[in-house]
C-alpha cells in the first residue's frame, strides 16, 4: 500500500538546512494498522506530508495506494485520506457544512455526503456541535470533527496525525473503536503517529520507531519489546542489608542482568520474568534474604526508546 | 476530477458564511468608495471639464474600479488564518482541483462585489446618475474581469507571504499606488507628463476610462477596448500563475 525509496527532505531556515526526514525505506501492506512513534520533530509530520502530496520530497520517492506521489499526486489524493496534525474545519464554517464540503471534494453526491456526515455526526458525538461554526466548538469537538472528515469517503489508505491529541479517555476509546470498526468492514489501511506509547501499544499491530528522520525499529510492540533486554523485576526487602543479600543472589542466577540496589529496593533485569520468578524465589529463600514484596513488568514502549536512543521517549514528548 | 464542478463546491463553501451574515460581508469593504461619494464627490462640482458638468457621471464608475480593488485585492485576508489552521491544507489533501481551489474563492469575491457595485449604482440613482443601462451592464462585467485578475493575485501573495502583517504592508504598497495612480479622484489629465505617464501604466486606469465610457453609453469609444483587453490579460495572467503557485506549495 505504501512503499518508499530513501524518502528525504530537507528544510532551508535561517540557521541551516533541518534535514527533516533522512532515507525513509517503509513498506506498508493492504489492511495494515501501522503507528509511528517519535519524539517531536522526529520527522513523523514531514513523513506524512510527503506521502499525502502536500510536499514534494527532496530526494527519494514513493508510492502510495500504487501511484507516485511525484508523478501522480492527483492519483494519490483520490485514493487516501489524511487528519492533519493542525485543525481542518475553516473558522467560520458550521460544522455539518465542512463535513459535507468535504464528502463532496471526494466525489459524494450531495445527498450520500449529506447521510454520511450525518452517520459521523452522531457516532463521533457531535449532533450538539453539528450546527456551531468550528471557532466555538470545544478542542476536542473540533478533533473529532477533523476525524469524521477524513473518514468521510471511506478511504482504503487512512493518515491520521496524531488523531486523538487533545480528546478525552472516552472520546478516544470512541475514536479507536470507530477506525477499527471501519477497518474491519472496509479493510483500510491505517498509518498513524501518536505520543501516547499506551496508545501505541494498544491499537497498533505494527510500531514504527523514528528518531532523527530516520526508522531506528519496526516490528509488532512485542517484538520491539523483545529487543530490551527483558523483563524488569523490583524485589522489595525489609533491611539495605536484605537487599545487599537479595542482590547478590539474584545476580548468581543465569540470564540476570543489570542488577541495582536502591536502599532496600532491588531491580534487575531477566529475559522471562514470569518463568524465572519461582527460581529467583527460592534462590533468595536459600540466602536468607526475606522479601516484603516482588513486581514484574514486561517493558514498555518508552524502555524500547530508552534501550535504542538512550533518551527517554516520556521526556521528550511531554 | 472535473474542474467546474470542484469549482461550485469551492464557491459554495465560501459562499456560506457570507450569507448567514450579508450585511457585515457587504459593509466590510464598501465604507472607503461609500465615503468618497458623501464627502468627496460634493467636491467636484463647479470643477472644470467633464467631471464638473456631471460629478456622478464622472466620479462613480470610478469608486466602482475603487471598490473592486478593495473587495477583491484584500481577499487573501481570508485565506491566511485557513492556512494557518490546516484548513487550507485538509483541502489541499482531497482531490479537488487546485485551480478549482483558486477560482472558487475568486468567484465568491465578485459575487460580493457586484451586489456591492449594484447597491451603489441604485443607491446614486435618486442623486442623479443617470448611467446607459446596457453601458451599465457591461461596466459590471468588466469590473468582475478586473477582479478575477486582482483577486487572483491576492491570494497568490497571500500564499507566498503568509503572515498577516506582511501582507498586510504589501497590499497597502500595491494598491496605493494603484488607486493614485487610476484618475479615479481627479483626471490625470491634469497631471504632469511623468505622472500621467506613469498612470498610463497602471491597468487599474484603462479600467477606470472605460468604466466612465460606459456608464456614458459610449458603448464603441476605444477606451472601452483597451480597458477590456487589460483587465482580461490581468485576469489570465493572475490565474496562469495562481494556479501554478497552488500546484507548487501544494
Ligand atoms: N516548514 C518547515 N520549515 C522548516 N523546518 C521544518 C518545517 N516543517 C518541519 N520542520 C522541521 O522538521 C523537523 C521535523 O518536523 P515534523 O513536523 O515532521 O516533526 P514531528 O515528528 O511531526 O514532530 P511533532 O511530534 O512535534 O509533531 C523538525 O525539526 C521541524 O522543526
Ligand atoms: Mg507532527
Amino acid at each position: 500500500m505504501i512503499h518508499t525509496r530513501a524518502l528525504t527532505r530537507d528544510f532551508g531556515t535561517k540557521s541551516g538546512t533541518v534535514q527533516a526526514v533522512r532515507g525513509l525505506d517503509l513498506d506498508v501492506g493492504a489492511g495494515e494498522l501501522v503507528a509511528l512513534l517519535g519524539p517531536n520533530g522526529a520527522g513523523k509530520s514531514t513523513t506524512l506530508r510527503m506521502l499525502t502530496t502536500l510536499l514534494p520530497p527532496t530526494s527519494g520517492g514513493a508510492t502510495v495506494a500504487g501511484r507516485d506521489v511525484v508523478a501522480d499526486p492527483a492519483g494519490v489524493r483520490r485514493r487516501i485520506g489524511f487528519v492533519g496534525q493542525g485543525h481542518g474545519a475553516g473558522f467560520d464554517q458550521l460544522a455539518r457544512d465542512e463535513l459535507v464540503t468535504q464528502g463532496r471534494c471526494y466525489g459524494l453526491g450531495r445527498a450520500e455526503a449529506r447521510r454520511r456526515a450525518e452517520a459521523l455526526l452522531t457516532e463521533l458525538e457531535l449532533d450538539g456541535a453539528a450546527d456551531r461554526e468550528s471557532v466555538r466548538l470545544s478542542g476536542g469537538q473540533r478533533r473529532r470533527l477533523d476525524i469524521a472528515m477524513g473518514l468521510i469517503h471511506r478511504p482504503d489508505l487512512l493518515f491520521l496525525d496524531e488523531p486523538s491529541t487533545g480528546l478525552d479517555p472516552h472520546s478516544r476509546a470512541n475514536l479507536w473503536s470507530h477506525v477499527l470498526r471501519m477497518r474491519a468492514e472496509h479493510g483500510t489501511t491505517v498509518v498513524l503517529t501518536t505520543h501516547y506509547l499506551d496508545e501505541a501499544d494498544a491499537v497498533a499491530e505494527r510500531v514504527v520507531v523514528i528518531d532523527h528522520g530516520r526508522v531506528i525499529a519496526d516490528g509488532t510492540p512485542d517484538e520491539l519489546k523483545g529487543k530490551v533486554s527483558g523483563d524488569l523485576v523490583s524485589l522489595t526487602t525489609a533491611t539495605a542489608d536484605a537487599a545487599r543479600a537479595a542482590a547478590e543472589a539474584a545476580g548468581r542466577l543465569p540470564g540476570t542482568t543489570a542488577v541495582e540496589t536502591d536502599g532496600t529496593e532491588v531491580r534487575l533485569r531477566v529475559p522471562r520474568g514470569d518463568a524465572v520468578l519461582p527460581e529467583l524465589l527460592r534462590a533468595l529463600d536459600a540466602a536468607g534474604a526475606p522479601l516484603t514484596g516482588v513486581r514484574v513488568q514486561r517493558p514498555t514502549l518508552d524502555d524500547v526508546f530508552l534501550t535504542l536512543t538512550g533518551r527517554s521517549l516520556r521526556e521528550g514528548a511531554e | 476530477m472535473n474542474t467546474l464542478r470542484d469549482t461550485w463546491i469551492v464557491y459554495a463553501r465560501q459562499m456560506r458564511p457570507t450569507l448567514r451574515r450579508p450585511v457585515v460581508t457587504a459593509l466590510y469593504s464598501m465604507l472607503q468608495p461609500v465615503l468618497y461619494l458623501v464627502l468627496f464627490a460634493p467636491l467636484l462640482t463647479g470643477m472644470p471639464g467633464a467631471m464638473g458638468e456631471d460629478p456622478w457621471q464622472w466620479f462613480v464608475p470610478g469608486m466602482l474600479a475603487m471598490l473592486s480593488l478593495f473587495t477583491t485585492a484584500y481577499a487573501g485576508f481570508g485565506l491566511l488564518p485557513e492556512v494557518r489552521s490546516g484548513a487550507h491544507e485538509r483541502l489541499l489533501a482531497t482531490p479537488v482541483s487546485r485551480s478549482a481551489l483558486l477560482l472558487g474563492r475568486v468567484l465568491r469575491d465578485i459575487t460580493v462585489m457586484l451586489v456591492q457595485a449594484l447597491v451603489i449604482v441604485a443607491a446614486m440613482l435618486p442623486f442623479g446618475l443617470r448611467p446607459s443601462p446596457v453601458g451599465v451592464l457591461a461596466a459590471l462585467v468588466l469590473l468582475a474581469v478586473l477582479g478575477v485578475g486582482l483577486g487572483t493575485l491576492s491570494y497568490l501573495f497571500a500564499l507566498v507571504v503568509k503572515v498577516e502583517y506582511l501582507f498586510a504592508a504589501l497590499l497597502q504598497a500595491v494598491t496605493m499606488p494603484l488607486i493614485l495612480l487610476s484618475g479615479v479622484l481627479l483626471p490625470m489629465d491634469l497631471a504632469p507628463g511623468w505622472l500621467y505617464a506613469l498612470s498610463r501604466a497602471n491597468p487599474v486606469s484603462h479600467v477606470v476610462d472605460a468604466e466612465r465610457a460606459l456608464f456614458a453609453g459610449d458603448l464603441t469609444d476605444p477606451s472601452v477596448a483597451v480597458g477590456t483587453a487589460v483587465a482580461v490579460v490581468l485576469a489570465v495572467v493572475a490565474l496562469v500563475l495562481g494556479t501554478r503557485t497552488m500546484r507548487r506549495l501544494a
